[in-house]
């Protein structure tokens, strides 16, 4: 094939668009490795383990500035079979840490819902410690409309 | 900043009954991300910790992140030993705190 002009233009102009994409995407990535060392940081390099905790989120959040979001976790909430924290996380925002539910056995049941941020579309990560040293993880996926972050 | 919290909690329930307890609070939950329209930076400036405690015992405490939304809102359970007073406790970044209490009788 000869190189026309027309080639060389089309060429650069494609690798333009791929470098400026490529230089959007990085950030999201980075957020999605904070998150994933952030767990690893919580559990102490454990890998937690899936079921007992449920995530409760909207599929689709039409604003991101208030998006509901509830964690429950399967326990007695007495001597060993206790949850003692529950972190949650969005893999997608500028700043991936959410908030850090603390429970008690006066709290009678490992339950908690609140109104988070999102960016963007992302993953909601959700990590319960229990007080014998296992922990469980659960994660969704929330479609964002309109982000929250402004600015 | 914030205004009178708004609370809810049951006015009696059974001993050893685990209620549901919810809370707001109004606080803009400045992020830290956002710039002003000549494009510096707003200062963040957020609720940081929430608590609740019944007569001295924690019963529910939350960390907060710039990712809450404004107003922050918390749903929870507390059992409830006996009569007493749920204490509920906010934190500001600014070293404010602004406290309520809630009264609950066992029948």
């Amino acid at each position: 094939m000869k190189l026309t002009r027309r080639h060389v233009l089309g060429l650069t102009v494609g690798a333009a668009a791929f470098a400026v994409a490529g230089a959007r995407i990085s950030p999201a990535l980075a957020s999605v490795e904070d998150t994933e060392k952030a767990i690893m940081d919580f559990t102490g390099g454990i890998a937690p383990g899936a079921g007992k905790i449920t995530l409760t989120a909207p599929e689709i959040a039409e604003n991101g500035n208030t998006v509901p979001i509830s964690v429950s976790v399967e326990s007695a909430m007495e001597g060993d079979d206790l949850v003692e924290s529950v972190i949650l996380f969005a893999d997608g925002n500028p700043s991936p840490p959410v908030a850090t539910f603390h429970f008690t056995e006066m709290s009678g049941a490992a339950l908690a819902t609140t109104r988070m941020r999102l960016a963007k579309t992302q993953n909601v990560v959700a990590v319960a410690k229990m007080k014998d040293g296992s922990f469980f993880m659960d994660k969704k996926e929330v479609k964002v409309t309109i982000g929250g972050c402004g600015g | 900043m914030a205004s009178k919290p708004r609370i809810k909690v049951p006015k009696t329930a059974s001993a050893g009954e685990v209620i549901t307890i919810k809370t707001l609070i109004s606080h803009e939950m400045e992020s830290g991300q956002r710039k002003d329209k000549d494009g510096n930076p707003i200062p963040r400036q957020i609720i940081n910790k929430f608590t609740c405690a019944f007569e001295g015992q924690t019963v529910f405490e939350c960390d907060l992140d710039p990712a809450i939304s404004a107003n922050p809102y918390f749903e929870f359970n507390a059992k409830v030993p006996a009569s007493g007073t749920f204490k509920f406790t906010w934190l500001d970044d600014d070293g404010s705190v602004y406290e309520a209490e809630e009264l609950i009788e066992v029948k």
